[in-house]
This record gives C-alpha cells, sequence and structure tokens, in this order.
C-alpha cells in the first residue's frame, strides 16, 4: 500500500519561501496571485494493512515538525 | 570537566568546538552518532554546527533520531548539561529539548558575518562569566536560524528570564531577536551564533573564552 503525506507550515506561520514565489509569479506578469504556501509532500510505501495511526505516529515523531507544521495523510 | 563533541556526517563545527573546550580546561572525547552511550561521566554534551544528513526533511530531524540523541535526552533528563550551536540547537529543537523551532531565514538568504548579540541573563552555566547586558560578538554561519515559537512558549521563556543571548540587529528574523534559549533548568543551551568561533585573537575576537571557561568553572577542572 501507498501513503502521501502533505506537510505544511500552520496557517499564522509566515512562510517567506512561499512569499518569494509569489513575488516571481508577480514578476512573470501572473496578476492576481495574493498568497503562496509552499509544503511538502511525501510518499510512503508502505507493508499492506499498515494502520493510519502507524503513519500518523511517523508524521508526529518525524515527517512533521508540529511546532510550526501540519500534516496531512492520505491513503492511496 | 569531561566534554563529549558529537559527530554526524555532514557535521563541519565538531573540531572547533573540541579545540574551545580544551583550551579552557575539558577533556573532551569525540563521539560518533552511532554510539548508543555517551562516555562514562560526561558532563557537558556539545553538539555542533555543520548540515548534519545534509539538511534533510528539516535541518536536524534526522540527527535528532540518531542513537547517540537517545542518549543525550537521558543526559539531559538526568540533569546534564547540553551545549548546542547552529545546527546543534536546531537537532535540540528537533529532539525536544528546547522549545520552538529554526525556519528558514526571513530574507531566505544564508547568513554569514560577525555580530553583536546582547547577554540576556548571566544566570546559567553557560552565561555566568558575563554580566546581563553585555555585548559580545559572535560569528554566525546559517540559512536556518530564524527561531520560533507560540506565543505561551515565548511568554515563559521571557518570563523565566531563559533567552540567554539576543541579538542587535535581527538577521534572520528571529521572533523577538532570539539567538540563544535555556531549558527550564538552565543545563540546556541552544544557540545559532558560534562561541566557539570567537576563542582566540586568530579568530578576529574572543568573546566566547568566557563561555567556555565559565562553563568549565562551573563545572569542574578536568
Amino acid at each position: 500500500m501507498k501513503a502521501r503525506v502533505h506537510v505544511m507550515l500552520k496557517n499564522g506561520v509566515l512562510d517567506p519561501q512561499g512569499e518569494a514565489v509569489r513575488h516571481a509569479l508577480g514578476n512573470l506578469g501572473f496578476d492576481g496571485v495574493s498568497g503562496v504556501r509552499q509544503g511538502k509532500v511525501i510518499e510512503l510505501d508502505l507493508a499492506d494493512g499498515t494502520s493510519e495511526d502507524t503513519i500518523t505516529d511517523m508524521c508526529e515523531k518525524l515527517l512533521a515538525n508540529t511546532v510550526i507544521e501540519s500534516y496531512r495523510v492520505e491513503l492511496l | 570537566m569531561r566534554a563529549a563533541v558529537i559527530v554526524f556526517p555532514g557535521s563541519n563545527c565538531d573540531r572547533d568546538m573540541a579545540v574551545a573546550l580544551r583550551a579552557a580546561g575539558a577533556d573532551v572525547s569525540m563521539v560518533w552518532h552511532k554510539d548508543p552511550d555517551l562516555p562514562e561521566n560526561v558532563d557537558l554534551v556539545a553538539v555542533p554546527g555543520g548540515f548534519s544528513f545534509g539538511d534533510y526533511l528539516r535541518c536536524g530531524a534526522i540527527a535528532a533520531q540518531s542513537p547517540i540523541c537517545k542518549a543525550i535526552v537521558a543526559h539531559a533528563a538526568r540533569g546534564g548539561y547540553v551545549l548546542g550551536v547552529c545546527n546543534g540547537f536546531q537537532v535540540l529543537t528537533e529532539s525536544g529539548l528546547l522549545p520552538g523551532a529554526l525556519m528558514r531565514n526571513a530574507e531566505l538568504k544564508f547568513v554569514c558575518k560577525t555580530l553583536d548579540l546582547k547577554v540576556e541573563t548571566s544566570s546559567s552555566a553557560f552565561t555566568e562569566g558575563y554580566n546581563a547586558g553585555d555585548l559580545v560578538a559572535f560569528p554566525v554561519a546559517h540559512h536556518d536560524g530564524n527561531y520560533t515559537a507560540d506565543p505561551e512558549t515565548l511568554a515563559r521563556l521571557e518570563a523565566d528570564e531563559r533567552i540567554a543571548f539576543r541579538y542587535t540587529q535581527n538577521p534572520n528574523g528571529s521572533l523577538a531577536d532570539i539567538a540563544g534559549v535555556l531549558s527550564d533548568n538552565r543545563r540546556v543551551l541552544g544557540m545559532m551564533p558560534h562561541p566557539e568561533r570567537a576563542v582566540d585573537a586568530g579568530h578576529g575576537g574572543t568573546d566566547g573564552q568566557a563561555l567556555f571557561r565559565g562553563l568549565i568553572g562551573q563545572l569542574g577542572n578536568a
């Protein structure tokens, strides 16, 4: 089985990289981009039957830093 | 005083740290990250700067899961002293020994220069060689030194006087100009600037000597 973990900076945490991308889009002439947030996607190849709780544990212990990041698990 | 300097793949300030500790009188062992145990009777663990594990995933995140880090957490839980500098500070926040997190610099640039810091408290073994309010010049060299913490954590750090150093000119967007923080028992210090790069006239400054001499003074000469 596979799972995809989306890691994003929490709302309210300033994302300077997203902000730089927003500026660059403006410079390219793309008007109206009012916000860009940049995150990570991590794909996991897992033993069949791995529980969502186990994947959550992976996120809490390593894949996300929950001080600044939130995560979402997507089972594929 | 017995000190252990941890070496990860990608550490690059480990030998500078050992030189600074030895110059101040410590008996220093280098400890590889795969070692499950610290040497016996270690008083201080120093987690040096560098780019452990290539900064993969997040700075310090992989190093914080290494076998030696479990031993460092246990050492801190026993009341042992831990100093984390630069990448070492990132490792200590990732391992939960210090609150908050270090994010990409607000201007997105790698900052490499010598900056003035204000010593905020002399009440710790690391800072007792200074007076609160002293200005010290330490080099900084980092891309991810933008300290952040939630408002409750910041209020606690301020109230308990656990902010050890602040930048006088914030180079990275750090919350409240924070350059270094102490644990609640004041025996774990994490800081982005490099005191070990300011201990010899050849470095251009010696303001870091008081940190290492103060530590050795408090923890005993080897």
